[in-house]
């Protein structure tokens, strides 16, 4: 294999490992509060990706970036909706908020396949980002670099809320021990809602920012869905720093496995997985359940 | 108990009836609830008696149909050999997906499932050179179990519907079982269980693997019906399409999923002679089963039965 292979394979890794962090990111905070694996959330991702697609079809003067923040808010302002008015009606059935996010999940799905039809939208990367750029003498796709950047940005931004500010400290704390937030006054109701929009909006706008790599299409959500249980799978329920370690994994895992040996990624996927489970059944960095 | 077994062979004897009075239609249709009786009440091994919220089980009824179609047009087997590797196949292919699942319960449980059926789901897509991807395998026959061709509506229907008593009978009688005690000691109080001595991983474990096994016989049958295998009957829709039997009927009862498979495939039949927006239908038929009837029909029938045959106080 030439090394320009291996070189673009990884860039390709860290992309999707990007993309991975911004879907499984909110997925992981949301189990990790709310103790809810949010089935939607696949769902989330296809819908940003659809909406900033439709923005960027309609009008001239939206570039990408104002595509993924304006789907990114939308996002967040549905599952807000979805948070207080569906899943709080069942507050004390976590069985049964799970099944109703799967609900939501073949709703929402189904009613982009109408709304959009079957046909893939292409999205189109930012004019200015479209030349590769050179480094050490190798061409790299622009686009795929400032990704990783987005990834990481959201990253920090994300760290530096839960661990800096008051907010933080206070979704911390839930995650920690519901019951003792809630005892000495922390309003954990509404934290549940803003984490639910936190992780909504975090979704929709990596499919906005996954879009010029993977388009908006119909089955968008079952393919990511299966991609982020396995990243927080791997590095630990509501854990910031295992999702993001998680989904780099699950980036160089699948993308070197889809080129390598492309009739079996899926099955090389497992692997990582089963490792984890085998030895530290909570994750890397998950704490065992109490 | 005994009143279940007086009642089996009256219902079952019903049940056959049917090719006599209904057209070819409504006989396939009552096939295809067969077939999704048998996977509900294995789910329902899980989910209703173990506790275990299994969002994963159309993997099973995938593997022994691919096995099977495989073995039968690929390898060149008979249909005997081959429902009986497809089986065996399914089978350990449990035994495995447990020993991963079952490192985990409740939610960890579901999402590991989950994931375990997708990969298999994309291995089906992906791996054209066996599974034939997204073309599906077609060209499948039926068997001719003892000789009897099984090829007109009517002789499936009873050959599915023998399949499901048979089902309906040994998993009733393995849940009734001093096992199928425990298996419920587990699901309420798994560290007294622990406590008491009983090896509550291995009584899971084998749970998973006797619905798994279950799964594999709702998938050959539902294999031999279609002559057909596409890689959506592994898909999460398929998972979950069995699940809503199961809860809607009464998860933990059990006839409650041969009621609930039978009102959601009648649901889906149905809706899809009018509507082609059957995946809408079903979430929303799932999130008004969830937050209006959590405990499903069979428990809400027999809860007002209750409350007719005392008088309130």
């Amino acid at each position: 294999m030439p090394m320009q292979f291996w070189i673009i394979q990884s860039l390709n890794s860290l992309a999707l490992g990007g993309l991975l962090f911004l879907l499984a990111s909110g997925f992981s905070l949301i189990f990790g509060l709310m103790r809810i694996a949010n089935l939607t959330h696949g769902a989330f991702f296809m819908l940003g990706a659809y909406f900033g697609a439709t923005a960027l079809r309609s009008f001239d003067w939206i570039d990408l970036w104002v595509a993924a923040i304006g789907s990114g808010l939308a996002l967040a302002v549905i599952g807000g909706f979805l948070e207080r008015f569906v899943l709080r009606k069942l507050g004390n059935n976590p069985q049964g908020q799970v099944l109703v996010t799967l609900g939501m999940s073949f709703i929402i799905s189904d009613a982009c396949l109408v709304i959009w039809g079957g046909d893939p939208i292409p999205i189109p990367t930012p004019h200015a980002l479209q030349a590769p750029t050179f480094l050490f003498g190798f061409a790299f796709p622009t686009y795929r670099l400032v990704l990783v950047g987005c990834a990481i940005a959201v990253a920090i931004a994300l760290y530096l809320l839960l661990e800096r500010t008051r907010l933080g400290a206070m979704i911390r704390a839930g995650v920690d021990d519901m019951q003792m937030t809630r005892a000495i006054g922390i309003p954990i109701s509404r934290l549940f809602t803003v984490v639910f929009c936190l992780g909504a909006g975090v979704a929709g706008m990596g499919g906005v920012l996954g879009g010029p790599i993977l388009s908006a299409y119909p089955g968008l959500d079952a393919d990511m869905l299966p991609l982020a249980l396995i990243v927080v799978i791997l590095g630990g329920v509501g854990s910031l720093v295992g999702a993001f370690l998680g989904s780099f994994i699950i980036g160089f895992t699948y993308t070197f496995g889809s080129a390598l040996f492309p009739d079996l990624a899926y099955v090389i996927l497992f692997l990582p997985m089963i490792i984890i489970i085998a030895f530290r059944p909570q994750g890397l960095f998950g704490r065992r359940a109490s | 108990m005994n009143k279940i077994w007086f009642w089996v062979p009256i219902v079952a004897g019903f049940f056959a009836l049917l090719p006599f009075v209904a057209g070819d239609f409504y006989v396939n249709l009552g096939s295809q609830m067969m077939i999704a009786a048998i996977f509900a009440l294995s789910l329902n091994l899980l989910v209703g008696y173990g506790g275990l919220t299994s969002l994963g089980h159309a993997a099973f009824l995938g593997v022994a149909a691919y096995l099977s179609a495989w073995f039968t047009t690929r390898a060149g087997f008979g249909h005997g050999t081959a429902a009986l590797l497809s089986i065996i196949g399914t089978t350990m292919c449990a035994a495995l997906f447990g020993l991963i699942a079952l490192r985990a319960s409740g939610l960890g449980f579901l999402m590991i499932t989950l994931a375990l059926s997708q990969v298999l789901w994309g291995l089906a897509y992906r791996w054209v050179s066996v599974t034939n991807g997204d073309n599906g395998m077609a060209g499948l026959t039926r068997p001719m179990p003892f000789g009897i061709s099984i090829e007109s509506a009517a002789s499936f229907y009873w050959f599915a519907l023998i399949v499901t008593v048979a089902a309906f009978v040994l998993i009733t009688v393995f849940v009734s079982s001093a096992f199928g005690v425990s298996l419920k000691g587990t699901r309420d109080q798994s560290r007294r269980m622990a406590a008491l001595g009983f090896n509550v991983w291995m009584i899971r474990w084998i749970t998973f693997i006797y619905a798994g096994f279950w799964g594999g016989i709702a998938g050959l049958i539902y294999v031999y019906y279609n002559k057909y295998i596409h890689p959506t009957s592994l898909s999460i829709t398929s998972s979950a399409e069995g699940l809503l039997g199961v809860i809607a009927g009464g998860s933990g009862t059990l006839v409650g999923p041969i009621v609930g498979s039978v009102l959601v495939t009648f649901l889906k039949n149905y809706a899809s002679s009018y509507i082609d927006r059957w995946n809408m239908l079903l979430g929303f038929v799932f999130m008004f089963i969830v937050i209006v009837m959590p405990d499903g029909i069979v428990p809400g029938i027999r809860r007002l039965a209750g409350r007719l045959k005392e008088p309130r106080k």
